[in-house]
């Protein structure tokens, strides 16, 4: 039997080497491990599970989206024109990534990286489909939208892009916990090794949910499908988030 | 960061844009006090705005802040999630991101000084985030330190020796650093300071108007040609600004 082809742009993408400002946001590990939620190894399995879960699966599904989007758009010639307005979609799905981020603090944070992703994006993988969303989201698009939109023009799948998202909700705030609390690192990694399957589950669920222009058929629309994408929250997560922004002495963003 | 991206290129520089200098080196050396006299010295006559990177929340940015040397909006912090080395050498899109949003706001500028977190021996700057940058040690750590080399004091455009009135009480000899410094950097200038006895740091701070001033006349590379190694031709690409197009990437 042959393995599935993957896409080996997908490793630059959720290689934690790739200078796209990841290093200095931490997931929530770091206000958790400040309120004493995460303090072992067992505690930490128990965050990222339940990230993966809720922020981690809407974060797979957008970045599923955005990577369909960004094929469509490549394919059609509607990248935008330069000089023009900015392409349609992008700010849909963006705003479908706001409404799922209740904390401000957690939608600071994933604009701050989601802008710092695409510029190093955009210099990786020039496109004009990238150039439109920077465009259509000049405030910085959500981290997801600009993690599925980099992985579509470097010509991932929908479902690589999902899982390329959902790995990232799980290792970064896995490699913070390891700097903050001196976990073993091999042990946390046995963590994130045990998570492999939920996380193939998540960039199932964002691969059937991916939806496009090119892929909705009227009269449905491409923003009503966006509209209904998972939309699990983590209460404490937000809290969490708010909370580290206040927080007197942090060495993380977020 | 909703400021209007198109008006990026408005600089008169025929870079295009400010001169980054980088600051680094070891933890208590003088890095934020010698930031700071460079802001008391140059900022009446240059067009300046700074990014710190702290280690712990906004620490030397506020320090920076209540010294009153310049406009607090002109500084920005950057933090560096336990990292202080990788926000300045292997990923520095937050830096960028930094100085290019200081530049937006408050552009043109001359210097945009990047001050990194207190770090070891071997933590130099990106050639893609400074193109010009010092090295700060100071006496206390030992008159033995610019010997050990790294690529901090063998590298650095400039060296700078800090806390000279220290020495007599921590036994450093100067005239070994001077010699053991000199026989490592191949003519590199090595520079002795005590901000604490000269808030203004003269000598650091003509050294920095000679850079901005080749920058600004366009001599930007200098005499070891960084620029053109560092294999950037990104979108934003323009004939005649050796390898710092990355700076001209749009948003």
């Amino acid at each position: 039997m042959s393995a599935p082809s993957l896409n080996a742009a997908l490793l630059l993408l959720a290689d934690s080497r790739l200078p796209a400002g990841g290093h200095g946001h931490s997931g929530g590990a770091e206000a958790a491990i400040a309120a004493g939620a995460v303090r072992d190894l067992p505690t930490l399995a128990a965050f990222l599970r339940g990230r993966l879960a809720t922020s981690g699966l809407v974060a797979a599904c957008l970045a599923a989206s955005a990577c369909a989007l960004a094929a469509s758009s490549a394919g059609s010639g509607t990248a935008g024109d330069p000089a023009g307005a900015p392409p349609g979609g992008w700010a849909e799905l963006d705003a479908e990534a706001g409404a799922r981020t209740a904390s401000p603090a957690q939608r600071e944070a994933s604009r701050v990286q989601g802008r710092l992703l695409l510029r190093t994006a955009r210099r990786i993988w020039p496109s004009p489909v990238l150039d439109g969303l920077a465009r259509a989201v000049p405030e910085g698009a959500h981290h997801p939208v600009a993690l599925g939109a980099a992985a579509g023009v470097a010509g991932c799948a929908p479902g690589e892009a999902a899982l390329a998202a959902a790995y990232a909700a799980v290792t970064g705030p896995a490699t913070a916990a390891v700097r903050l609390l001196g976990l073993d690192p091999v042990a946390v990694h046995r963590l994130l090794a045990d998570l492999a399957p939920d996380l193939e589950r998540a960039a199932s669920t964002g691969s059937g949910a991916a939806a496009s222009p090119a892929s909705v058929p009227p009269p449905r629309t491409a923003a009503s499908v966006w509209a209904e994408l998972p939309a699990h929250s983590a209460p404490a997560l937000d809290l969490l988030a708010e909370r580290h922004l206040r927080a007197g002495l942090r060495l993380f963003v977020s | 960061m909703g400021a209007d991206h198109d008006d990026r290129h408005h600089a008169p520089h025929p870079h295009g844009r400010a001169l980054r200098l980088g600051v680094g080196g070891p933890v208590g050396s003088g890095k934020t006090a010698l930031t700071a006299a460079l802001c008391r010295a140059l900022g009446r006559t240059l067009r300046l705005a700074v990014v710190t990177n702290d280690i712990y929340t906004t620490e030397d940015a506020d320090f920076l802040r209540r010294a009153g040397v310049l406009d607090p909006g002109r500084i920005a912090a950057v933090q560096t999630g336990c990292c202080p080395h990788t926000a300045i050498r292997d990923d520095i899109a937050a830096n960028l991101d930094a100085v290019e949003t200081l530049e937006e706001r408050f552009g043109p500028l001359d210097l945009v000084i990047v001050e990194s977190g207190g770090d070891n021996l071997t933590a130099t700057f990106s050639r893609g985030l400074a193109d010009r940058q010092i090295f700060v040690l100071d006496v206390s750590g030992g008159d033995k330190v610019p010997r050990k080399g790294g690529p901090g004091v063998t590298t650095a455009d400039l060296l700078v020796i800090n806390k000279t009135d220290l020495a007599p009480m921590v036994g450093a000899d100067l005239t070994v650093m001077s010699r053991d410094a000199a026989a490592v950097r191949e003519g590199r200038p090595v520079l002795f300071t005590s901000i604490r006895q000269e808030p203004e740091a003269h000598a650091v701070a003509e050294w920095v108007i000679g850079v901005v001033e080749a920058w600004a006349h366009g001599h930007g590379t200098g005499p070891r040609g960084h620029g053109h190694d560092s294999g950037s031709p990104g979108p934003g690409h323009r004939a005649g600004s050796p390898g710092h197009s990355h700076d001209h990437t749009p948003v």
